[in-house]
């Protein structure tokens, strides 16, 4: 059958166009009930990923997810011990919920009993109660119905296996995410925030903590079928982690993080789909992958881009006014405006190449211009801007020897740093006050107003 | 339980692995990045499926470096984010290896058809069956017995090499450097060696076992001794040892439920958490139980303490005799408590049973006598430096009396009487 | 023994025979001390005294190993309403996606109570604590892009937010710029024309006189505790500061491994 196109269908190799627009129209039964699925897992682990993430719990969740294996495994001895098949989804759910609960408190009793700290707890946790896990599901194999249960799919995920019900029970648990966080969204907020305020303030904070990484189970256990418990923690922290480069308040990382989850959910579903040998949870992880790394790049917070430019433009505005400040003492010295490089140089013990590209630059802007005699000679405009620059600068020294415990041979380093973030207002504020109230003693005298 | 010549080479290739998982994993867990070992051994997989695809062949050597080159991708790139993306350095691993590893599912994927390895592999390895890949001219010994030797005593001699530079960039960093030790350059062979071992040890044993390798027996020895060589040594015993109980309970834990066995190199894993749990509850050093049994000690010392100090102050102060009765309230215990206490004294010879009470023996007496001068000396002292009311007093001295020594009480001074104006006994000679 | 001894319902802060230890050794011990109503008060002691530890444990965020505390002559837990603490400046990361109203409106969310969202008049507290501190300029700036002194001041904003009667602050001063300094003293001063009682962990010990009435010397016990003028002497100072307490540290160390408390 040819409208047969499931997620594990590996026959053709590339879709025509009308397999494209099926998937895309979720025409096909299994395609809608995964895409479906991951999308509603991709907005509940984007959200709850965000204050997993702002709790710097990243980890913990993964030791979490790894926990989950043996509790699947008990959950499938016992139900067919009971005479059950083993393959109620509801069950091995709730055996995964409570192991991973196990191992998160496994980590707090191993970090508040013995002197390991919180990596080793975390290690010890993931790879111990998961190499258990691998060994209870071999042996779960050998119980009737055992190796057709498809125990060992929850390990890296198998879409394919999903049932509507499934499906439904994602939905069901991201609107019950979506509630839980928008009623707690002020109390996580605080909690992830300032842990030792809200407790001075009575909120619970042990509880409240227990709320959130029993949301994070939730979210991680219905993660298994779809990605699988090895890159579940990648769904809860990549999207939040992404939404952080955009967004500066706790709202709008919510909100985009739920974005980038449920986009990478649909397209990596749909990818999957589409394109033979390409397993759902890793494509999901790897979509996640790539929003991040765009964000990570050009992100407008923090991102590295955004970050260089900004630190590139602030170099070049220290720089005019170091090589301003350098001009104005020179001819102070010199008592004219003209001055050679090699004064410069020997003020400021300057690289000759920088001093010449700075007054490349401050010739652009016609702050001076250069003689026939290869001398240099500040203009009118450039005299005017090293007089404000001076004056700034000075009037910082005056006021961190007057108003701060700092030796004056101490004074111009700060002086630098501090001048350069200085707005007018400020600048402004400064010369009121040490007009009215103090008498002026630079160790240089003051640049007189321009 | 049938024992072969064929387990007597798993437990020695899960030992061989678990010793060289061990060494750098030492560093690992004392510098606090236990994770790293995690993360790397995730991404093994990438590294081995990019040699593959790009060698197109399944050379050992070829995947030795692939791997590695990934391992100190991940390294880095963990470090990067974390510093340029200003992020904590979980979520940076996390994001890295998760995505590296989801990366390496997709290319394994789309070589599945020509490469043997599949993911199942990839966690539980083939360790049951290492035996049967032998070089031709290996003299019998497998091929995964060869590698990982090979990788422990490459670990060992770099340990030994850079023993020093380990041991103080471990405990010390900044220490370390201000030594002139380059902490980027020890950082960095740290994560070579973890990609090497983790790669070595990966085909055989899985990536479980190695990162459970890494981390829990170095974490155990670190339950049990202070110094770094025999955390070493220790650490290494530990893996060895979790290597054959592993096996040993693999073959036989799931043959007394009527199962067939398990999975070795999961079973290894648990026999190391086992060892864990061994250690956390029975370190002689810091084990839960001894926590348990000093502190039921040091209570019961401190109530025989109180005791003797209740009869003492009863003879000073009049002629009539302990009331035993009244004890449990004195003290804010049970009678049952009080009785075990008597009962311990009375052993010891500290308080004589007469024909209607209970008086101090001559050895209880001086007990008592240094006690209660402790504590009137303790009230001096703290009434002169930090004036209180006079309850306030004799409660601190209360629990200060119990744990003065000799040199202590010689620096109290020499007072004669307590702020309350009851005389301090003089010192008593043994 | 009467526990209950000594204990003035009409004092904000009663602590008795409090005892505080960490790893079992302990860092506060038998602090026994009334604090005055309205007064400035100032914790002061070399470093590891156990200044922060007496805030909080006052406050609940440590654990006590005995003793209580009273607040108007009834436990914390029933007052807590009553009390804003602006904690050490480093306790928090300030990479946290918040502005500075964010921040100080947090000191609203115990009067909002569970699951409710801010309202507007809660905005205009928090915009009114923020220019008490002299940042309503900066509300709706990130807190990373502040500078540690206005860092200091939204946290110091949002206690003022809290409208409480005692306040509580860990170290307000340390590395600060003079403008917050300033500002601090101001919102101190402020604070004590209406009546509150305030007490500052400080560790500047010169301004002690000009800044604050009373004083509380810490050095795993109270030293002294009184009006300045009466307590603050050299000889205190060489008692609070001075090596005589080698004494008592041996004894916290030998605590420590006797595991005598808890």
């Amino acid at each position: 059958m040819i409208a047969n196109h499931s997620i594990s269908d590996v026959r053709v190799d590339f879709p025509s166009l009308d397999q494209i627009v099926k998937v895309l129209l979720l025409e096909d039964y299994n395609t809608r009930v995964v895409v479906l699925g991951v999308m509603a897992l991709g907005v509940a682990s984007g959200i709850i990923g965000t204050f997993l993430l702002l709790r710097k719990r990243a980890l913990t969740a993964d030791a979490l997810s790894h926990a989950t294996l043996p509790g699947i495994a008990v959950a499938f001895m016992v139900a067919v011990s009971f005479g059950g098949s083993g393959k109620s989804m509801v069950w091995l759910l709730l055996g995964a919920f409570v192991f991973g609960c196990i191992g998160v408190l496994c980590i707090l009793a191993i970090r508040h009993t013995t002197r390991l700290k919180d990596d080793a707890a975390i290690g010890i946790v993931l790879s111990v109660l998961f190499g258990l896990g691998l060994c209870l599901l071999k042996i779960a194999t050998e119980l009737p119905g055992g190796s057709a249960a498809g125990l060992q799919g929850f390990i890296f995920g198998k879409a394919a296996s999903m049932v509507a019900s499934d499906a439904r029970t994602m939905l069901f648990v991201a609107v019950g995410v979506l509630l839980v966080t928008g009623m707690l969204r002020k109390e996580f907020t605080l909690l992830c925030f300032d842990e030792t305020f809200s407790t001075s303030q009575g909120w619970p904070v042990i509880k409240l903590d227990m709320v959130l990484m029993a949301m994070v189970a939730i979210v991680t256990v219905i993660a298994l079928q779809s990605v699988g418990l090895v890159l579940a923690v990648a769904m809860l922290i990549i999207p939040a982690a992404s939404a952080r480069y955009w967004a500066k308040s706790i709202m709008s990382i919510l909100f985009l993080s739920a974005i980038i989850g449920c986009l990478s959910g649909w397209l990596g579903a749909t990818v999957s789909a589409l394109i033979p040998r390409m397993p759902t949870g890793p494509i999901i992880v790897l979509l996640c992958g790539f929003w991040f790394v765009v964000s990570f790049v050009f992100g407008t917070n923090n991102g590295i881009v955004v970050t260089q430019i900004q630190r590139a433009k602030l170099n070049r505005r220290v720089g005019m006014q170091h090589i301003l400040r350098a001009m104005w003492e020179v001819s102070e010295e010199n008592a004219s405006s003209t001055f050679r490089v090699d004064e410069i140089i020997r003020l400021r013990s300057w690289k000759k190449l920088a001093v010449l590209q700075l007054l490349a630059r401050a010739e652009k802007r016609n702050y001076v211009t250069r003689l026939p005699n290869g001398d240099w000679m500040m203009t009118t405009g450039g005299s005017i801007e090293a007089r404000r620059v001076v004056r700034n600068h000075r009037l910082w020294e005056t006021y961190l020897i007057h108003f701060a415990d700092i030796a004056p041979s101490h004074v111009d380093r700060d002086a630098d740093t501090i001048e350069h973030v200085l707005g007018k207002d400020l600048v402004e504020r400064l010369e009121h006050l040490l007009d009215s109230s103090y008498d002026l003693q630079s160790p240089h005298p003051v640049g007189e107003r321009a | 339980m049938n024992w072969t010549e064929i387990d007597t080479w798993i437990v020695i290739i899960g030992a061989l692995c678990a010793a060289g998982c061990a060494v750098p994993g030492t560093i690992l867990v004392l510098r606090r990045m236990s994770l790293m070992g995690d993360a790397i051994s995730h991404t093994v997989l990438p590294g081995i499926a990019i040699a593959f695809l790009v060698t197109g062949s399944r050379d050992p050597l070829a995947m030795l470096i692939g791997a590695v080159v990934v391992g100190l991708l991940t390294a880095f790139l963990v470090q990067a984010i974390q510093s340029l993306g200003k992020i904590d350095v979980g979520a940076s691993m996390g994001i890295v290896f998760t995505v590296l590893f989801a990366f390496g599912l997709v290319l394994m994927r789309q070589a599945i058809d020509h490469v043997d390895i599949d993911p199942d592999c990839v966690l539980n390895g083939a360790i049951e069956f290492a035996w049967f890949d032998q070089n031709p001219d290996g003299w019998g010994i497998p091929r995964g017995a060869i590698v990982n030797g090979v990788m422990l005593v490459a670990n060992l001699f770099f340990m030994l090499l850079f023993y020093k530079e380990f041991k103080i960039t471990a405990f010390d960093p900044a220490l370390a450097k201000s030594q002139g030790i380059n902490p980027g350059f020890m950082h960095y062979m740290l994560m070579t060696m973890t990609a090497a071992t983790a790669v070595a040890a990966f085909e055989t044993v899985g990536s479980i076992l190695v990162v459970a390798m890494f981390i829990v027996p170095p974490a155990t020895a670190y339950l049990l001794t202070e110094r770094y060589g025999v955390l070493v040594a220790l650490s290494l015993g530990v893996g060895v040892l979790a290597a054959g109980l592993g096996h040993l309970s693999a073959i036989t834990v799931p043959t007394w439920f009527g199962f067939s066995g398990t999975t070795t190199a999961g079973a290894m894993a648990v026999a190391s958490g086992g060892l864990f749990v061994f250690a956390w509850a029975l370190s002689p050093s810091q084990g839960l139980l001894v926590r348990f049994l000093h502190k039921q000690r040091t209570h019961a010392h401190i109530l025989a303490e109180d005791v003797l100090g209740i009869f003492w102050r009863v003879e000073e102060r009049s002629q009539s005799f302990v009331q035993t009765g009244d004890l449990p309230s004195a003290l804010g215990v049970s009678s049952r408590v009080l009785k075990k206490a008597l009962h311990q004294l009375l052993k010891q010879g500290e308080i004589i049973q007469c024909t209607t009470h209970l008086e101090l023996s001559q050895s209880g007496r001086m007990r008592a006598t240094k006690l209660v001068r402790s504590h009137r000396l303790w009230e001096v002292y703290l009434d002169k430096h930090y004036p209180q009311d006079a309850n306030q007093l004799h409660h601190s001295a209360s629990r200060l009396e119990h744990i003065t020594t000799e040199e202590m009480q010689s620096n109290l001074g020499d007072e004669n009487t307590d702020p309350h104006g009851s005389p301090v006994p003089s010192d008593v000679e043994e | 023994m009467p526990i209950e001894a000594g204990h003035s319902e009409t004092s904000p802060v009663s602590i008795h025979d409090l005892t505080v230890a960490y790893h079992r050794k302990p860092v506060l011990w038998d602090v026994d001390l009334d604090i005055p109503e309205g007064k400035l008060v100032a914790v002061v002691g070399p470093n590891g005294a156990g200044k922060s530890t007496l805030i909080k444990a006052i406050l609940d965020i440590v654990p006590r190993a005995s003793g209580e505390v009273l607040l108007y002559g009834k436990p914390f837990k029933k007052q807590r309403k009553l009390v804003a603490y602006v904690p050490q400046r480093e306790s928090v990361d300030w990479d946290f996606p918040i502005d500075a109203l964010g921040v100080v409106l947090m000191g609203r969310y115990s009067t909002i109570g569970w699951c409710k969202p801010t309202g507007k008049k809660d905005k205009l507290l928090a915009m009114d604590a923020l220019e008490r501190v002299g940042m309503s300029e900066y509300a709706h700036r990130q807190i990373n892009q502040l500078s540690g002194g206005q860092q200091q001041r939204v946290f110091l904003a949002r206690a003022l937010a809290q409208d409480s009667t005692i306040y509580f602050m860990d170290e307000p001063f340390a590395s600060v710029d003079a403008a917050t300094e300033r500002a601090i003293i101001q919102v101190l001063s402020d604070l004590r024309e209406k009546g509150k009682t305030v007490v500052v962990v400080h560790h500047d010990l010169q301004t002690v006189p000009e800044y604050f009435d009373h004083v509380i010397m810490l050095n795993m016990r109270v030293v002294a505790h009184g009006p300045v003028e009466d307590v603050f002497t050299n000889d205190n100072l060489k008692k609070t500061y001075g090596g005589r307490l080698t004494l008592l540290s041996e004894a916290a160390d030998r605590l420590a491994k006797n595991k005598v408390l808890g």
